[in-house]
């Protein structure tokens, strides 16, 4: 079955605004406890496919990463925002190598 | 022996060989899964790995020529132009198995004809760097969908290797030698109970033994009375 899902993009203004014209859903969010909000609003839903947050603000909700970490959908996935890569998305596939072979091989 | 109270009956050792040979298959099978789990999950690591470290840069550069637009024309005028997306993304998953591990497979159709035409814009009022950055962006997209694709999956499989993980310890370490001590616990008891049963046999075939040993003495006895008074 295919069904069509949405893709958002969280994150500051500036660098979300780029995705708006590819007509991905943007939502520009200044505080991490706002980003939190509208993930949680993304995720009940039910038909939003990606997220796209950048990683200034999810080094703020590292809960938020774990608790949809085992859901298909949404996959939320790590972009870096215009400030740079903080190498959050980085480590976790670090972390998903850890928690499958229980320890750190590569 | 620990934690084992099971009757020793003939019944139950049957019950726990069975439960052992099962124990023993799914141990196998379980081994094998998170052995070919394993292979996959390296190989899209890998490949998320080689992906992210791609897409990071290349965002950072698409990053840069925004930074390059919105400096060549006003915040405003900008906003303005990217109010209004021209095309729309949507998104069909669909899934896909991999050892027993459902993954997302993605697939996007934008609602725009052809991909010269994506910019919600009037060329008058903008800067030609924001056409080159959208322009990148969109290329970008692409990957950035592949990545979501395949980081997923890489998380969806840590998951269940780390529960396969889990069962075939749980198997190899509690449920095995278990079974194993109980059923030898049971072995022993049973031909410990033979054992009896043989001795308590050969004791009273002994004693029935004396018992007619005496009594024939006794008749023995009886005649010779009998005739020594003759």
């Amino acid at each position: 079955m295919a069904t069509t899902y949405r893709i958002a993009v969280i994150g500051s203004w500036e660098s979300v605004m780029g995705f708006r014209a590819l007509g991905l859903e943007t939502y520009p969010v200044t505080a991490p406890e706002e980003a939190r909000e509208t993930i949680r609003e993304l995720a009940k839903s039910g038909d939003c496919g990606i997220i796209y947050l950048t990683e200034q603000l999810a080094k703020d909700l590292p809960d938020v990463l774990d608790r949809y970490k085992d859901e298909l959908r949404p996959a939320i996935i790590l972009i870096p925002g215009r400030e740079g890569s903080l190498g959050i998305g980085m480590n976790n596939i670090q972390q998903s190598i850890q928690r499958a072979v229980g320890a750190d091989i590569l | 022996m620990p934690n084992i109270t099971v009757n020793p009956t003939r019944m139950e050792l049957t019950r726990l060989k069975g439960k052992l040979r099962t124990a023993q298959r799914g141990h196998k099978l379980l081994k094998d899964k998170r052995d070919e789990l394993m292979k996959q999950f390296l190989d899209t690591v890998r490949e998320v790995r080689a992906l992210r470290r791609e897409v990071e840069e290349e965002l950072m550069t698409v990053h840069g020529a925004f930074t390059v637009a919105s400096a060549l024309m006003s915040s405003q005028a900008l906003e303005q132009a990217l109010l209004d997306p021209k095309q729309s993304v949507k998104l069909t998953q669909t899934t896909k198995n991999i050892m027993s591990v459902n993954v997302p497979v993605y697939d996007f159709q934008t609602q725009t004809r052809s991909d010269a035409d994506i910019y919600p814009y009037g060329f008058a009022a903008t800067s030609g760097e924001l056409d080159t950055a959208v322009d990148a962006l969109g290329k970008v997209f692409r990957k950035m969908l592949k990545l979501a694709e395949v980081e997923k999956s890489a998380q969806l499989m840590a998951e269940e290797i780390e529960k396969t993980r889990r069962r075939v310890n749980a198997l190899e370490y509690v449920v095995i030698p278990n079974t194993q001590d109980a059923i030898r616990y049971i072995t022993m008891k049973l031909d410990e109970n033979d054992r009896a049963t043989t001795t308590r046999l050969m004791k009273v075939k002994d004693m029935l033994l004396q018992q007619s040993i005496e009594e024939q003495r006794q008749r023995d006895a009886e005649v010779l009375e009998r005739f020594r008074e003759t």
